[in-house]
């Protein structure tokens, strides 16, 4: 569990990041963190594995509070996969990039040969295992990051914007995979613009502007609040913004899911055909 | 990344900010050969001092501090090497006159890294530049040039977040003896250095898309021109090499050691 309390951030350069955001992570949540850029997001994620430390406030990560102990302690529990892959990608073979953190936490080297094998395999990569990953394409760059955080398995999984560069098919992968850790009970987090993506998902939601949190629910309440959305510059989804334009003929506006509007839509077409 | 910060250009107006940065440059190399031709304490200290009032016109003594705790260490480093090789030199013995002459070797160091960093802090890129064009050096060098001191703040950047991103995956920076911290750096370097390359590619692209080279010859919306300042500087400059060589080749200068 990730309890973040009053949390307030100053850069060296004196421009306060994050003004006063309380927030808590129950364990097995999913959660997407939305805003336009500079509201705050990143900087805020990064107090969750103690990348940066609350200028005032505090957080606390499974019952420690984060100004006591290590990042790379807490990131044994609390993986994070960054951005840009090209920001991590250092080792010559793909295998030894995602071998790199295991032997950071200590693992013993049977146990990383079977970690590794696994991970690669997760995100079907297992046909690059002796490849540079400085060969690979864009997005599986991406993933060959995304592996190297999971091999280690971690509780907790924060993404920072895990669908730019990806194609729909990776991003497809992506929910799919996201599904499958909820499954099993990890704690995912996720920094994005992509309002289709938190659409198809349907996390909670919580939506950040000027360092503060504006608002938070359900995604299927969040993302069909026009208001609200339009304060942090963010677009309805588009399956969102036909049903608040049908409204007016009596549909519910609050609908994100393809399926739930598929299923109202041909309900109102049936039941004019009767 | 205090170092950089040291190094780089805000936009302020104030007397030095607005000299010709051929002037300064022209200062600043000849702080560098008087430094170079003393190795007593006392005109040296004169030159360390002589880049305060400098400093203070220029206000920018916050970052000008930065720089000089940056260059800390390697000062540290510089005096423990002197003093440490005088000190076997001599029959394992310290010498004041050795810890005097090291002292002295440290704050050329240290006047090298004030005056250049006033000279950086106070010189925008774009004048930089200008004056290497105006000086005759081809325009491709001077571009490069620019654009080199222009990407140092961004790679500053871009290091930090490539040391959270290892962090992140458990990598410990301060951890182990010197040669292991050393390899620690290696997760870092790399990124750092393979993103720069990538960077510079896809820079020489988006130039090259933009008609970078398409006219032999180039006209500037601005051109330097010398004023007062400049010539006054100029004039304390010749001042100070004409004061440098005369003292240095007839008058004796004491050291502390034995003026006490």
């Amino acid at each position: 569990m990730i309890e973040a309390t009053d949390v307030r951030f100053s850069y060296a350069s004196k421009i306060e990041a994050l003004k006063g955001v309380t927030l808590t992570v129950k364990d097995g949540e999913f959660l997407a963190i939305m805003g336009q850029n500079g509201a705050g997001k990143s900087t805020f994620v990064k107090h969750f594995n103690g990348l940066l430390k609350p200028t005032s406030g505090k957080v606390i990560v499974d019952g420690v509070e984060t100004t006591k102990t290590s990042v790379a302690s807490l990131a044994r529990n609390v993986g994070f996969v960054f951005q840009n892959p090209d920001h991590q990608l250092f080792s010559e073979t793909v295998e030894e990039e995602i071998a790199f953190a295991l032997k950071n936490f200590g693992f013993a080297a049977d146990v990383i040969e079977k970690r590794v094998t696994w991970a690669l395999e997760l995100l079907s990569l297992a046909q690059y295992r002796k490849t540079s990953p400085f060969l690979l394409s864009g997005g599986e760059r991406k993933r060959v990051a995304l592996a190297s955080v999971l091999a280690w398995n971690p509780q907790t999984l924060i993404l920072d914007e895990p669908t730019i560069g990806q194609d729909h098919e990776q991003k497809e992968k992506l929910t799919q995979f996201i599904l499958q850790m909820q499954a099993q009970g990890k704690t995912v987090v996720i920094v994005t613009h992509d309002v289709e993506f938190v659409a198809e998902c349907n996390p909670r939601v919580v939506l950040m502007k000027e360092g503060k949190i504006v608002a938070e629910g359900m995604g299927k309440d969040i993302l069909t609040n026009p208001q609200i959305l339009a304060e942090s510059s963010i677009v309805l989804p588009q399956i969102a913004q036909v049903f608040s334009k049908l409204s007016a003929l009596g549909f519910p506006k609050n609908v994100i899911d393809i399926y739930e509007a598929e299923k109202i839509i041909l309900n109102a077409v049936g039941s004019k055909q009767r | 990344m205090s170092v950089f910060d040291g190094l780089k250009f805000r936009k302020v107006y104030s007397p030095i900010h607005n000299l010709d940065p051929r002037v300064k440059f022209i200062y600043v190399i000849s702080i560098f050969a008087v430094a170079i031709i003393f190795a007593q304490i006392i005109p040296l200290l004169f030159l360390f001092v002589l880049q305060v009032p400098f400093v203070l016109l220029a206000r920018v003594q916050r970052q000008w501090l930065r720089s000089l705790r940056g260059a800390a260490f390697l000062a540290a480093v510089i005096f423990a090497v002197n003093v440490g090789s005088s000190f076997f030199y001599a029959g394992y013995k310290i010498a004041p006159p050795a810890v005097e002459s090291a002292l002295a070797l440290t704050l050329r160091f240290v006047v090298l890294v004030e005056s250049s960093s006033v000279f950086f802090l106070t010189t925008s890129p774009d004048h930089l530049g200008l004056a290497l064009e105006e000086s005759h050096v081809p325009y491709e060098f001077a571009f490069a040039f620019t654009t080199a001191v222009r990407f140092v703040p961004v790679l500053a950047e871009e290091a930090q977040t490539i040391m959270d991103a290892q962090k992140a995956r458990g990598l410990e920076l301060e951890k182990g003896g010197l040669m292991k911290r050393i390899r620690n750096y290696i997760p870092v370097l790399i990124p750092l250095i393979v993103s720069a390359i990538r960077r510079s590619l896809e820079l020489a692209e988006a130039m090259e898309s933009r008609a970078w080279g398409a006219t032999k010859k180039r006209t500037n919306l601005y051109s330097l021109k010398l004023h007062k300042g400049d010539y006054a500087l100029l004039a304390i400059t010749i001042g100070i090499l004409i004061a440098a060589v005369y003292i240095r080749l007839y008058v004796p200068i004491p050291t502390i050691v034995h003026l006490l």
